[in-house]
């Protein structure tokens, strides 16, 4: 490349955008909104007398039912998809109800072109097909009136559950459903503008609060069915291995073990119940072929990847001429960064159920986000066509990205075991250690970074070399998000650097593929944010500048930005903490939104420390359920935090070290900060809000641990021992 | 072996050494009660055993035969009176995913069960044991507050 043009344009798309613009580039998958002329076949048929379109049923008793498109997770989408509809419907709130929807084409994602959840994105990518929906059904309720009466439609408004008549007249949703269903669909209808909303954009309280607080709500480990069985799978031991030969004689002694069966991922062991599965397979004997992962050292993997680091990688951004102004810059930053594999640990853990019925199809009941990969891969592992495969959505006990596999892992293998055991309905379960050494990790990532400032300590060059494995590599993404040699997971929040640098280089280095990685809340932001935010923290410290002073100065272009970090500086009363108090600020954009956020810590004794609180500013364009985005901010901060203070997978002799919950701590409740949120309402494009509380929490804790020990961490987690 | 569970005499066939967790979710198909490490560590499958907080993946059946036990379903005295940590729960939106929560609230009504008006630190304290992947720690020490506040206003009407 010619060191002197400058070049601007970046191969790391925003996975969100990128998506959405190859989504729209192929015909056949921009699905927009558009009404189905009827339920499609695996809708079953409601009882309800009104299916206006494949969202909304409408009983005679004026229960409204929401077929939600989206897995609810935690991240409370049932309700703010409810809200949707209700808002427009003009509904009343206490008789809605949402079911998932089942897996059908009807239901995919609008940009993304399959059924999902995932991203950040269900909120904004289903908000205005919702809306159109609730919209719909009230106008053919409104015209079922209308007839009723004989008077003009336009004289009707609809309210909270009933249409109501300029003379007085009233009837509810529920006695017109019948008559509503006889009528055609209108060719279009007008949504309500903002300032009309009566829900949208206040703050909701859950709609599934009463069945999980009742210990009514099903998760795909509680689901039941007539001769069910229960199934552990002896997986390998080192990723790859496989099976040479086994011995099942003592398994099959135990009571309750019904069958040992040889399955792709392992050998299955089928009994009546958990503890006799669990049981059967700790006699069960199993000899593995290892293969070449079994030499797996966290140590040499480290040095394998700096020497890949130490050499130009595939270009992910290229300005100017980085090196070349590194090399004249006033003052040199340089440093290393290693963060470690990750794995989600859902407090549900995987679980599949399926079943191979007499008539050839296949029945799946599995805690998804992925149902549009889920059936082609479902189908595929169970030899029938994807029509033959029915897949119901339970109500996952978190996901974090591990429950949207590509492959479909976890639903294949059930597929494979119940395939195996004959007609009988067999849930595979994990257990904990099942699920923490199961993969599907967060990569390791190593990052050398070259920083150079000129004499007045602005920044002159910004160069990162990246190194890990690409979540896309192998997937049916890769054509899309793995491209000359860059995987725009991995890259994203460097390669699109907000910061104003003349000189900007991010390179990227594919490592050799083998321990299975997976996106995790927030993907290549749980580390570039980390990278970014502390380099320049050390820029302004160099520089002699405020932390936040310093990050303004440099985001002249970004007014919302500049906006979330002096509501930060005010309501974080930055700066003025309480002696003993440290503070430390980071922001990121992920997911279409921004968030800025202060960590306050103070130290005990030998590098330990307690962090007391986590000021967040958020601008997600449009906060369609405030309540909602504080509770997803608490719930990223405390995530990041459990995996800056806690988490590591690490290898030895090709095996994950860590197995549960007291190898793998996670934040507890003596140890969670208050959180405080604050959210601006920018009315930009509206945004994710999932996953974007995640990524600053890291890094503002490890600038609140400079300015409070001097001691800057660059390997996670960050330990005491780091800090002494 | 019998069993006292949410008031009502069972009669089961596990083993005795059978974790009570599975005897519940697998045996008697109450799943409100979670499985999440089988170690112990976590908190999910926290039922009251005599009025006490257990971890159920900890207990073998034959430990609870003989005492009163009572689950996330057995919880309420019916479904139109909801407990107070559970009415509190509703109130201040605590729950996201909803997994870890059975476990949350029954350690919380264990322990208001002991102390009235417990404080955040007894809170932190007896709750320590119950992880929330989720992370909705401050909204649950915030529902046992108000649990506390609900089951005082009840005991004395």
């Amino acid at each position: 490349m010619d060191g002197t043009t400058a070049q601007t344009e970046t191969a790391a798309l925003s996975r969100r955008n990128f998506l959405r613009t190859t989504a729209a580039a192929s015909a056949g998958l921009v699905v927009g909104f558009r009404f189905v002329p009827q339920a499609p076949a695996a809708v079953p048929a409601a009882a309800a007398p009104f299916a206006p379109n494949a969202f909304l049923r409408i009983a005679s008793d004026g229960t409204v039912t929401l077929l939600a498109k989206h897995a609810e997770m935690g991240q409370g989408i049932y309700t703010s998809m409810a809200m949707c509809v209700a808002e427009e419907l003009e509904a009343d709130w206490t008789k809605i109800k949402v079911e998932a929807a089942p897996a059908a084409q009807v239901y995919a994602h609008t940009a993304f072109g399959i059924q999902m959840t995932g991203g950040s994105t269900s909120t904004w990518e289903s908000y205005e097909q919702l809306r159109q929906a609730g919209a719909t059904a009230r106008a053919l309720l409104v015209e079922a009136a209308a007839r009723r009466w004989q008077v003009p439609a336009a004289g009707l408004r609809a309210e909270n559950g009933t249409v109501i008549a300029p003379d007085g007249r009233k009837a509810g949703f529920g006695e017109l459903a019948a008559a509503a269903a006889a009528l055609p669909a209108p060719q279009g209808v007008t949504l309500k503008a903002p300032a009309a909303f009566k829900l949208l954009g206040r703050g909701t309280r859950r709609i599934d609060a009463r069945e999980k607080v009742t210990g009514q709500g099903v998760f795909g480990i509680d689901v039941r069915l007539p001769g069910m069985l229960t199934a552990t799978v002896a997986r390998p031991p080192v990723f790859g291995a496989k099976v040479k030969s086994f011995d099942a004689t003592a398994a099959r002694k135990v009571a309750g073990v019904k069958q040992v069966l040889r399955v792709p991922t392992g050998v299955a062991v089928i009994a009546d119940g958990v503890w006799a599965a669990k049981q059967g397979r700790e006699a069960l004997a199993v000899d593995w072929d290892l293969g070449p992962l079994a030499q797996l050292e966290s140590g040499a993997q480290r040095a394998d990847y700096l020497q890949r680091a130490a050499a130009p990688g595939a270009p992910a951004r290229r300005d100017r001429d980085a090196p070349g102004a590194f090399a004249k810059a006033t003052r040199k930053i340089e440093a290393t960064f290693d963060f470690p594999y990750l794995a989600h640990a859902a407090m549900e853990p995987l679980n599949a159920t399926a079943q191979f019925k007499a008539d050839g199809s296949v029945e799946i009941w599995a805690p998804t986000q992925f149902q549009g990969v889920d059936v082609m891969n479902a189908a595929k592992a169970a030899g029938v066509a994807p029509e033959k495969v029915t897949l119901h959505t339970t109500l996952l006990g978190g996901g974090f990205g591990r429950k949207a596999s590509p492959s479909s892992d976890f639903i294949v293998e059930a597929v494979q075991v119940a395939k195996a055991a004959g007609t009988m309905p067999v849930q595979v379960v994990w257990l904990r250690e099942d699920d923490m050494r199961g993969g599907y990790y967060r990569p390791r990532t190593v990052v050398t970074a070259k920083v150079g400032l000129d004499a007045a300590g602005g920044l002159v060059s910004w160069e990162n070399q990246i190194v890990s494995q690409s979540i896309i590599q192998g997937t049916a993404f890769e054509p899309m998000m793995l491209k000359d040699g860059v995987d725009a997971t991995q890259v994203e929040g460097l390669a699109d650097l907000p910061y104003a640098v003349p000189n900007l280089r991010v390179d990227y280095h594919l490592a050799p593929a083998g321990v299975p990685v997976l996106w995790w809340r927030s993907v290549g932001h749980t580390f570039t944010a980390y990278v970014k935010e502390t380099l320049v923290d050390d820029a302004a410290r160099a520089a002699g500048k405020d932390p936040i002073d310093y990050r303004i100065g440099l985001l002249g272009a970004h007014p919302r930005y500049v906006a979330i970090l002096k509501l930060l500086r005010e309501k974080s009363n930055w700066g003025k903490a309480a002696p003993g108090r440290f503070q430390g600020v980071a922001i990121q954009e992920s997911f279409g939104s921004i968030v800025g956020e202060v960590v306050e810590l103070s130290l005990g004794a030998a590098g330990a420390f307690t962090v007391h609180k986590v000021t967040a500013v958020v601008d997600c364009g449009t906060a369609v359920n405030p309540d909602g985005v504080r509770a997803q901010i608490m719930s990223g901060v405390i995530y990041g935090l459990s995996a800056a203070l806690y988490g590591k997978i690490t290898f030895k002799e090709g095996r994950p070290e860590q197995s549960n919950f007291h190898d793998y701590p996670v934040l507890r409740m003596n140890e969670a900060p208050v959180v405080e949120t604050h959210i601006i309402d920018s009315g930009a494009k509206m945004g994710g809000i999932g996953e974007p509380g995640t990524p600053p929490v890291a890094p503002a804790l490890a600038n609140a641990l400079l300015a409070a020990t001097g001691k800057r961490v660059r390997s996670l987690p960050i330990t005491p021992e780091q800090l002494v | 072996m019998k069993l006292t569970l949410n008031g009502k005499s069972v009669d089961v066939r596990a083993a005795g050494d059978t974790p009570l967790l599975w005897v519940l979710r697998d045996e008697l198909g109450l799943t409100g009660t979670k499985f999440g490490c089988g170690l112990g560590l976590c908190g999910a499958c926290t039922v009251h055993l005599g009025g006490e907080a257990v971890r159920s993946c900890q207990t073998p059946v034959s430990a609870a035969a003989g005492l009163p036990i009572v689950t996330i379903e057995g919880l309420a005295a019916n479904a139109a009176h909801l407990h107070p940590v559970q009415q509190a729960w509703i109130e201040k939106d605590v729950v996201q995913c909803g997994y870890c929560q059975s476990g949350q609230i029954m350690s919380a009504a264990a322990l208001l069960g002991k102390q009235a008006r417990p404080t955040d630190a007894q809170i932190d304290e007896a709750l320590a044991g119950n992880i929330c992947r989720c992370g909705t720690y401050e909204r649950v020490r915030a529902g046992v507050h108000r649990a506390a506040e609900l089951a005082a206003a009840k005991g004395g009407k």
